[in-house]
């Protein structure tokens, strides 16, 4: 069977532009939670989010994209530049139809949305954005980079919330599969916009807490709720025997994927977040024996941190493995979160050092070695990233070492 | 040994009637389902027309409070979901072995913009009003909810997801849950695709790039593909949901086959966001695709189900990249657009034309193109004009084209094939 590698990465988080930068903050344990500047926030009962501090998008984009795109979209195409950059390829120069993308999104470009909604009902339809028709919808991410990057190869956009990045990656480790010669994927996002941010609080889970060190609490006695972020990543995955000939390096193995859909709550049957874990892992061809450090999702909603720690602790055994919830430091970033998540892990693999959960305390009850406070040095080859999303979906990827 | 996937059931929610046989019936007839917008008052908007499904939510079974709380494209996917189950006969009793794939381009739209006015006060309010009693929006603001509606419907527990990559959504969803049964991860998958973008905001955006048709006194002629005097395409609504199976489960159990789902490909032409290049190259690049997958020659093509839009662009755009693809048989194959009846539903019509292929080749009729009494002569090939033809249909390409420059195709054949 064909294997996936991956060998750039490109990432835009609230605690970094750029890989070194995001890895150092990650390391130091900087928290990028704050109270949100982008817009008025303050009538909400909730005020904190981890934000994209100093994009300046005309830096990184020619002028005339900026009218036609949205804020992640922006971001995006950053962080595809970044990690085409970083992977030392530029798929304009290879064969037509040899490179590929596949983006998760959630909202698309929502904030783009409300401007021109409020544009159509305050002022009248002539004065809504000729890019309307294509700054808001699902799939501009995927198509404002094929454009840019001369990318004329498969395409693919997933929404399965939270859970869709990992979705994305597996879809395109499909493609190189398939035959395709490069592949970028992941998830760049952003809704943090007033109509954005009253969905978000619909959802009944974000924290409503005003002190950033004490907001996002997964697995801790105290957990009410989580954070919402921006930002992602990209990651440009190449068949390894390809990646290795042009002399690439090369961050690790995309190993393994699994997805299940819970059962409607209510239903009396159990969460199918344990068979999304033992999937991933029986598609890498991994024992869980072998898995050095367990990237959570970390919803910081009692019930569900239960029940992830249940599943985890069912694979491997109580306490048996580290695990870590870095998004503690960016807020939990949608169809960004598994990307980041997954450049995190292959950092660690670089570096044999496991990136902190900052500001939770494990609740004894739960029975999880959570990696807090401070970084863990040990050898990792071999990580599981587990992501859940609004509506009962699981999603689990095993990345290791090349 | 190769998983091959088959249709076995399928549901259809189409502007014109509710089900499979009435959206047969009106294509078969030539029958056309393009009128003025009566969901919303579009008197200020340039193009006043539109394809709309006359849909009752309780009279399709739906709770009230499902009627309250999903979006109309939610609500599509649902009910089609059903007549797709009861078609197939497939039960489920390992749900881990059962994916749901829902296609849709704009998601809950209508909600959300309904949404909007209502904590805007009509966009007079910036931030917005929050509104603690309003918990549904965020189903509204993530579509996925789409895939967890009709998974929970059916008790699927297989990996979910929604396939959103504009107007080739239709067809991108059938090959992603197509590529989920070949690769053994599920035998079955609940999979189509659902829209229902006619709301202010959609009619405000197609009208700023003037993409739709203003031909506002003659809806019910206004959707002419590959036509002369073609202005923009008409708008639709709907949804198409299928039951697919792996060949073999689906024939241990009796289940009546519709055809074959044999090659897919997707491929970007890098081009532009709503622009296409006259040459059809990236299309003609993903036809060439799915048709080694499904290890088909271009000339055992009998149909093509057009993505005619409507466009001058796109009709020349896909002419060509017809003959790209199959060379001199293009000229000898029907060619039609299902869309000059019903319009074009965006993300869900490539699924919606999957369906007509599959009662095409079941019944050995192609539909026409209706409203075709004065051919381009830049669109050359045998587009069906003004009614469906009875013509030999064993092997269907059908393709999709859309902004973000996704060019889809998808090669169907009938299911007792020997492969070569």
């Amino acid at each position: 069977m064909t294997t996936t590698v991956v060998t750039g990465l490109g990432v835009i988080a609230p605690t970094g532009l750029g890989v070194d930068d995001y890895w150092k903050a990650t390391l130091e344990g900087r928290n990028g939670i704050a109270p949100i500047t982008k817009f008025d926030a303050s009538g909400y009962p909730s005020s904190l989010a981890g934000q994209v501090v100093g994009f300046h998008a005309a830096d990184h984009l020619p002028g005339r994209l900026l009218p036609q795109t949205d804020h992640m979209t922006r971001m995006a195409l950053a962080a595809a530049q970044w990690a085409w950059d970083d992977a030392g390829l530029d798929p304009a120069q290879l064969p037509e139809f040899s490179a590929g993308v596949v983006t998760a999104s959630s909202s698309g470009g929502y904030e783009f949305g409300e401007r021109e909604l409020r544009n159509l009902w305050a002022k009248g339809a002539s004065y809504v954005s000729a890019y309307q028709s294509f700054a808001w919808f699902y799939a501009v991410n995927t198509g404002q980079i094929s454009i840019r990057h001369q990318m004329r190869g498969p395409t693919g956009v997933l929404v399965s919330d939270q859970a869709g990045g990992a979705d994305a990656i597996a879809h395109a480790r499909r493609q190189i599969r398939k035959g395709a010669r490069v592949m970028l994927a992941g998830g760049v996002d952003s809704s943090l916009c007033s109509w954005g941010w009253i969905a978000h609080l619909a959802s009944g889970r974000v924290s409503t807490a005003d002190d950033p060190r004490r907001a996002y609490l997964p697995f801790s006695a105290d957990a009410r709720g989580h954070v919402p972020g921006e930002g992602g990543a990209l990651l440009v995955l190449e068949e390894e025997t390809a990646a290795r000939a042009r002399g690439a390096r090369i961050y690790g193995v995309v190993a393994g994927h699994a997805a299940t859909l819970d059962p409607p709550p209510g239903s009396g049957r159990p969460s199918t977040l344990e068979a999304a874990l033992r999937g991933a892992l029986a598609d890498a061809d991994v024992h869980p024996d072998e898995v050095d450090v367990v990237f959570c999702d970390g919803a910081a909603i009692p019930e569900l941190d239960r029940i992830e720690a249940a599943a985890i602790n069912a694979v491997f055994g109580e306490g048996a493995v580290p695990v870590t919830v870095p998004k503690t430091m960016t807020g939990r970033l949608f169809s960004g979160a598994v990307a980041l998540d997954a450049a995190a892990a292959l950092l660690s693999i670089r570096d044999g050092v496991i990136p902190p959960t900052i500001n939770a305390t494990a609740a004894p009850d739960l029975g999880l070695d959570l990696v807090t406070e401070t970084p863990r040095s040990l050898p990792v080859r071999i990580a599981l990233i587990v992501a859940r999303g609004i509506g009962g979906f699981n999603s689990a990827l095993v990345l290791r070492a090349a | 040994m190769t998983r091959r996937v088959v249709i076995t059931g399928i549901g259809v929610i189409a502007p014109g009637g509710i089900g499979t046989q009435a959206f047969w019936n009106l294509l078969t007839e030539g029958r056309t389902a393009t009128r003025p917008i009566s969901l919303f008052d579009a008197s200020v908007f340039r193009s006043r027309i539109a394809a709309e499904v006359d849909f009752h939510p309780e009279e399709h079974g739906l709770t009230a409070q499902q009627a309250r709380t999903m979006d109309r494209a939610a609500q599509f996917a649902v009910v089609a979901t059903r007549e797709a189950m009861a078609d197939s006969g497939l039960t489920i009793d390992r749900p881990d072995r059962v994916s749901v794939v829902v296609g849709s381009a704009v998601g809950a739209s209508t909600s959300l913009e309904n949404q909007y006015r209502l904590s805007s006060d009509d966009g007079q309010l910036d931030p917005v009003r929050y509104d603690p009693a309003v918990t549904d929006l965020y189903r509204h603001f993530v579509p996925s909810s789409f895939a967890t509606d009709v998974a929970w419907e059916v008790g699927a527990e297989g990996p979910a997801t929604v396939v959103s990559t504009g107007c080739t959504s239709g067809l991108d969803s059938v090959g992603y849950a197509a590529d989920l049964v070949r690769e053994g991860i599920v035998d079955a998958v609940v999979v189509g695709s659902t829209d229902a973008p006619l709301t202010p905001i959609t009619s405000a955006c197609f009208d700023a790039i003037k993409a739709t048709s203003p031909r506002n006194d003659t809806p019910a002629t206004a959707s002419r593909p590959f036509d002369r005097t073609r202005n923009g395409f008409v708008l639709g609504e709907g949804c198409a949901m299928f039951v697919i199976e792996e060949r073999e489960h689906a024939r241990a159990r009796g289940a009546r086959i519709y055809g074959e789902l044999a090659g897919y490909a997707t491929r970007s032409n890098a081009y532009h966001m709503t622009g296409l290049r006259a040459d059809g190259h990236e299309m003609a690049e993903a036809i060439r695709v799915a048709l080694h997958e499904a290890r088909v020659n271009p000339d055992d093509i009998d149909y093509i189900n057009a993505h005619g839009s409507g466009t001058k662009q796109n009709d020349r755009h896909e002419t060509a990249a017809f003959k790209k693809a199959l060379g001199s048989h293009a000229y000898r194959t029907p060619v039609s657009s299902i869309k000059s009846m019903i319009g074009h539903s965006l993300g869900a019509i490539g699924s919606i034309e999957i369906a007509a292929c599959l009662l095409a080749m079941r019944d050995n009729i192609v539909p026409p193109t209706a409203n075709l009494t004065e051919p381009d002569p830049e669109c050359d090939l045998d587009y069906v004009p003004i009614t469906a033809r009875e013509h030999r249909v064993d092997t269907v390409l059908t393709v999709g084209s859309g902004f973000g420059g996704f060019q889809s195709a998808m090669v169907l054949t009938t299911a007792d094939r020997r492969l070569p």
